[in-house]
């Protein structure tokens, strides 16, 4: 008998408030995702490694589930409907898919013309989906972990405070070689944040 | 015809059309039988990398549904479309649309066995329309569904219902374009009806030339997100 092996850590890295973060998972691999400080929305996408056209998909995702959030059990598919990734652990108990992304463009619908120039998440994930040999179009709707987006049976959307609180997390793993493309959200402007966007912590293994 | 400078296309069930609609001209589309659906793409027609989002839709206006007066916004933050109106207050956009599994339950279709009658998922039709305008599947996003109605349960995740019946013949809806669109739709059944034969309705097209949002359309009265939505394609269009 030998004694049980600690899987193999890959990283373990802080991503500042307004940074991002590109990686790869290997299948069988996780990703935990901790929300140091509390109620930090993390917007993230992910692709098949191999073939990154294979992509997330929210509509698909929620409409296989039969729900519309995510957490513990979760598959999150790509609109071939394979299976990218699978939550397996999930301390803070649900998250978005249906609220996208920040962008500057859509800050000014939201907020007003004022916010034009404010950071925003597709900034960020396009600076690492470029770098990563990826552009506009590989971009698509997002997983907002850490998000609290209530639907109500009248059809009705809100953002509301975060659900989540300080040293929580949520933990995937990764189903087939997968890219993970993050924004570490710099919303200012409604509460997804706690109106202070905070470091998340990334700790990647290889099992 | 629709009028002397409109024209009229029915689009049968089980197929996808796709059409340029100038900044204020309408699109009307009218159901042509029980759960009719029409999955709709749509790419601004100068810059196609620019396309409808969804989510940036549905939380700008605080909903989970598409209905009138709604402006459909783009990911560049301007309207695309204003939905004028409809004979329905609810339009599915958060449950994307049929993929080649989704019928595996009405057994094997092909173009040999069963010529233009064969049975494609929206998927496969959509793409085959994307194709042809030098697009693919790394274009695709969330697609409006409409006349599809799915319910969110108010329960903890959020349990999506889909509610059958909710459109019948006649059944209508009527966008206007706030900049020149490419329109892509597919009118095959939505994955979540449980019909157990494959019997999908058609949608007849009604397009008509017209002119943008006036000064005091319901869309822009509608939230201030809305007609600051409308600002932005006006802008760029001058």
């Amino acid at each position: 008998m030998s004694a049980p092996v600690d899987p193999e850590v890959l990283f373990d890295v802080t991503v500042a408030a307004g940074d991002g973060w590109l990686g790869e998972i290997p299948a069988g691999g996780r990703l935990r995702i901790v929300d140091l400080h509390g109620n930090q929305a993390v917007d993230t996408l992910l692709y098949d490694a191999r073939d990154t056209a294979n992509r997330y998909s929210a509509v698909d995702t929620v409409r296989a589930q039969g729900s519309a959030y995510l957490t513990t059990g979760s598959v999150l598919r790509s609109v071939r409907l394979d299976p990218l990734a699978t939550i397996v652990d999930d301390t803070c108990g649900r998250h978005d898919t249906l609220g996208g992304a920040c962008a500057k463009e859509s800050n000014v619908v939201r907020y007003g013309e004022h916010t034009r120039h404010q950071h925003a998440c597709r900034s960020t994930f396009l600076r690492y989906a470029v770098a990563g040999g990826l552009e506009k179009r590989d971009l698509t709707h997002n997983i907002n972990f850490f998000m609290n987006v209530p639907l109500t049976e009248a059809g009705g959307l809100t953002f509301e405070d975060g659900v989540s609180a300080p040293g929580k997390h949520v933990e995937l793993r990764a189903e087939r070689d997968i890219l993970v493309l993050i924004s570490n959200c710099p919303q200012v402007n409604n509460p997804c944040n706690g109106y202070d966007p905070t470091p998340v912590r990334l700790l990647g293994w290889a099992s | 015809m629709a009028d002397a400078s409109g024209y009229q296309h029915d689009v049968p069930g089980g197929a996808a059309w796709s059409l340029i609609l100038r900044r204020g001209s309408t699109l009307r589309l009218a159901a042509l039988g029980a759960d009719a659906v029409a999955s709709m793409l749509l790419y601004a027609a100068d810059d196609r990398w620019e396309r409808l989002n969804v989510p940036d839709t549905l939380k700008a206006q605080m909903s989970a549904r598409i209905h009138p007066p709604m402006v459909l916004m783009s990911d560049m933050g301007r309207a695309l479309a204003s939905v004028t109106g409809s004979s329905s207050d609810w339009h599915d956009a958060i449950t994307g649309h049929s993929v080649d599994a989704d019928l595996a339950r009405f057994g094997p279709s092909d173009y040999g066995r069963d010529r233009n009658g064969w049975r494609r998922s929206a998927r496969s039709l959509l793409l085959d329309e994307l194709y042809g305008h030098g697009l693919g599947e790394r274009d695709l996003h969330a697609t409006v569904n409409w006349f599809v109605k799915v319910r969110p349960g108010g329960d903890e995740r959020g349990t999506l219902g889909y509610v059958p019946g909710h459109t019948a013949a006649g059944d209508w809806v009527c966008l206007r374009a706030e900049q020149d669109l490419l329109v892509v739709f597919a009118t095959a059944p939505h994955p979540l009806d449980p019909a157990a034969r494959w019997r999908p309705a058609g949608v007849r097209a009604v397009v008509a030339p017209g002119d943008p949002a006036p000064a005091d359309d319901p869309s822009r009265a509608f939230r201030a997100e809305s007609a600051r939505a409308l600002a932005a394609a006006e802008r760029s269009a001058r």
